[in-house]
């Protein structure tokens, strides 16, 4: 408890995950509404522009809570890890300032004629504005993983005279190969988290029997874009961070795996509990050589293990660093089959009638919130204990001047803060879709 | 290269409290200038489409800062730690406040709303004035390049002062009733009826008050920084700085006078971004000044990063930069004219 590194983590920790509930839901309904929108244009039906109307209230409350989530994120570069800003602002000072210049700009700008607009600007003027907050959101996203990726494989620096880094390729460390993959895997992923809420949504209605033809616009929309997405999520996106671990953190690997010895042929865990003390796998259930298969291409390649490595470079907490990639892959595997199953009923005229299934699609929608989170949670704890890959070590990035009490002030005062903004959020959510879709055309 | 930077992140900050300040103005404002429901619509419905996009410049500045003088950010940011939280929440609030209020046709959950954004725009605008005191007041950063302060003093000046002393509350109150009185303009020319009525007629006394409090902060910065002014006459853009506030100054008396708004809006702009000019060239090159003394000051040479990376962050800055200001003329263009009744459900 007086540790401040303790405070400093769990406050970033904690307020970056409450932020990212919100983005994930945004950047993939921007792309929704953009689908929607386009629908509506070519076919000229109003039935699309009642869903997008519905879609882009959602959309506007779930972006006000992401922007004020999102502000005290910038800010704890410099106050909880100042010794990092010093240490490498240099280098990730360039894409969060052009976050600000090229993403925010774009979105504040064209948030209120999206969300106000309707009436004033022409059903292309419209279209627009939503097409430049699909393409605001989604540049936000790309500068924010560029960041995190110089954090998991720092490319295109050199170290200054005075010790900190310095820029020495911008377009190598723009175009970091890391930041490529993780970027396609996370924004899939977010259009993962839009599809399953717009299917339950749709299930939703239909099972209480209301609103029955945007029901079954959104089920339907939900359950295609759903199945695309989640298969495109594991592969190739998945696959291709799978390979980036392997190659550039095989330490992280062996630990999201709880894999101790070193060997051809590895096996991959399903089920199993790590036991760190005793360095082995618990009751493991396991798919022989496939672990090699998926991380290096060949069943035969040699996987490396925690101990081949010294124990100071292992993440620290690899228990948790096991169950978070589990639950990202199970759940993962899961949802593929949900919206496979979906799909299928959907294909055969069934989906609207099949009660287990609305059942299930309604319940689903937070598996893609769970499994973003911890998708995240291995990121950011198989990156451990460096702050910036194998270059600083995360002991060594916390404001030198802050103290724990100060720190545990502030995210207990977070901690005070979000759960109002959950209060206010459920509230008005739940609001929306208790008033339904508004029609444009008939009178409500 | 670095004396570049230093005018770029000075002038993004610039136009961050230009902007924002309107809207923080209308925030101070709006319990006083707009009574009913239907007035307080009026003026989130004037600064609704634009204060996130106003917010975007300090993210964007922050960002500049953060590229180009890593060290500064660092120590200023983690040395003002519970203040910086308390700007941040604010902003948080204010944020949630805006956008919030119109979900619900109620008249306590609209008041609830109202009361919130006129608390968090009355004490940004505080906090960032201290915060600009604090900076040239100096700050006791040593060797290390670290320093902590506490939040408050006891309003007397010493060795290690807190963040909120006489001083930095003097220049608090100072930029609070700046951008009241810019807010006033805003609003004086964006809005009609009542609003706009009450506006004009609080523009007049604000701009007063301004004025006296503008010649008590001159002197007690040069009671609290001997010298500061010393700078001034060599520096040639600090002679621009000077005359674009000087000038702005009179445009605002002036657009009051003959009820050109805009032009008086305008001139409020002007005021505060030469009078920011106008205090970073006093005190250029330092950026964090230390009050242990200036072999400890953080400068534009000392703390910034190398060349690769200023010219990198330069060239995407002049090609984002225009852009920038092309959404906000757009923005500015599509909300022309003064703010129109939106029917309930539609709009702030």
């Amino acid at each position: 408890m007086g540790d401040p590194l303790f405070w400093h983590r769990l406050q970033f920790g904690f307020t970056a995950t409450y932020h990212y509930l919100f983005p994930q839901l945004t950047m993939g309904l921007a792309l929704v509404i953009v689908v929607l929108k386009a629908m509506g244009l070519r076919t000229g039906e109003a039935r699309y522009n009642d869903a997008a109307r519905f879609w882009i209230k959602i959309f506007g409350i779930n972006f006000a809570v992401g922007v004020v989530t999102g502000i005290p994120l910038e800010f704890q570069f410099g106050t909880n890890w100042a010794a990092f800003s010093r240490f490498s602002g240099g280098i990730i000072g360039q894409t969060l300032g052009m976050e600000g210049m090229f993403a925010f700009f774009l979105e504040s700008s064209f948030l209120g004629m999206l969300i106000w607009g309707e009436k004033k600007l022409s059903p292309k003027g419209h279209f627009g504005a939503a097409l430049a907050l699909w393409i605001g959101s989604w540049l936000s996203g790309y500068f924010i993983i560029a960041t995190n990726a110089f954090m998991q494989h720092p490319v295109g620096y050199t170290v200054a005279t005075d010790g900190s880094l310095q820029l020495a390729s911008f377009w190598a460390f723009l175009l970091n190969p890391w930041a490529l993959g993780q970027y396609a895997h996370n924004m899939i992923a977010a259009v993962v988290t839009a599809s399953f809420v717009v299917a339950a949504i749709g299930a939703f209605w239909t099972l209480k029997g209301i609103h029955p033809e945007q029901a079954r616009l959104n089920l339907r929309v939900g359950t295609i874009m759903g199945l695309l997405f989640s298969v495109l999520v594991a592969f190739p996106t998945g696959d291709i961070s799978g390979k980036l671990v392997a190659k550039y953190q095989p330490i992280t690997l062996a630990a999201m795996e709880g894999r101790f010895e070193s060997g051809p042929r590895a096996n991959l865990t399903l089920i199993g509990q790590p036991d760190v003390a005793r360095r082995r796998i618990e009751n493991p259930i396991q798919l022989p050589a496939v672990l090699s298969f998926i991380a290096y291409g060949s069943f035969s390649s040699n996987v490396k293990g925690l101990l081949e490595f010294p124990e100071d470079q292992w993440p620290q907490n690899i228990e948790l660093l096991y169950y978070s990639f589990h639950i990202m892959a199970g759940l993962g595997t899961i949802m593929i089959a949900v919206m496979g199953l979906a799909a299928l009923l959907l294909w055969k005229g069934r989906l609207d009638v099949n009660r287990p299934m609305l059942w299930v699609l309604m319940l689903a929608f937070p598996f893609p919130y769970i499994a973003t989170t911890a998708g995240w949670a291995v990121a950011e704890f198989g990156r451990q204990p460096w702050l910036i890959y194998g270059v600083l070590r995360t002991v060594h990035g916390a404001s030198p001047t802050v103290n724990a009490g100060h720190t545990a002030f502030t995210t207990l005062g977070f901690a005070g803060i979000f759960v109002v903004l959950s209060v206010l959020w459920l509230f008005l959510v739940g609001r929306e879709i208790s008033h339904g879709p508004v029609s444009h055309t008939q009178k409500a | 290269m670095e004396m570049l930077w230093f005018w770029l992140v000075s002038v993004m900050v610039a136009i961050y409290v230009v902007m924002d300040g309107f809207d923080f103005g209308a925030g101070i404002l709006h319990l006083v200038v707009a009574k009913t429901n239907e007035e307080r619509r009026e003026v989130l419905g004037a600064i609704g489409p634009l204060w996130d996009g106003n917010e975007v410049w300090l993210l964007a500045g922050g960002g500049s800062m953060f590229l180009a003088f890593p060290k500064v950010l660092a120590s200023g940011f983690s040395g003002f730690y519970l203040a910086m939280w308390l700007v941040v929440w604010c902003l948080m609030l204010r944020g949630i406040s805006i956008e919030f209020r119109s979900h619900l046709n109620d008249g306590l959950w609209r008041r609830f709303w109202d009361g919130t954004f006129a608390i968090a725009s009355v004490l940004l605008p505080v906090l960032f004035g201290a915060a600009l005191g604090n900076v040239l007041r100096g700050v006791p950063v040593d060797g290390s390049g670290y320093f902590e302060m506490a939040l408050w003093t006891d309003f007397r000046m010493g060795a290690r002062p807190g963040i909120l002393d006489w001083y930095t509350v003097l220049i608090g109150v100072f930029a609070l009733v700046t951008v009241a009185a810019h807010g006033a303009l805003f609003l004086a020319w964006k809005t009609g009826g009542p609003v706009h009525d009450r506006s004009r007629g609080l523009a007049m006394k604000l701009w007063g008050a301004v004025l006296v409090l503008w010649l008590v902060a001159s002197y007690a910065t040069s009671v609290v920084n001997p010298g500061i002014f010393h700078r001034l006459p060599q520096a040639p853009l600090g002679w621009v700085a000077s005359l674009i506030f000087l000038a702005g100054l009179g445009l605002v008396f002036v657009g009051l006078k003959r009820e050109r708004f805009l032009l008086a809006f305008l001139g409020s702009g002007a005021f505060i971004l030469g009078i920011l000019a106008a205090s970073a060239a006093c005190v250029y090159p330092v950026m964090l000044k230390s009050t242990f003394g200036p072999q400890f000051d953080l400068t534009a040479l000392n703390a910034s990063v190398g060349t690769h990376g200023l010219r990198a962050g330069l060239v995407w800055w002049l090609i984002g930069f225009p852009i920038a200001i092309g959404y906000l003329a757009f923005l500015f263009h599509f909300n022309r004219g003064k703010v129109k009744a939106a029917g309930e459900g539609e709009g702030y």
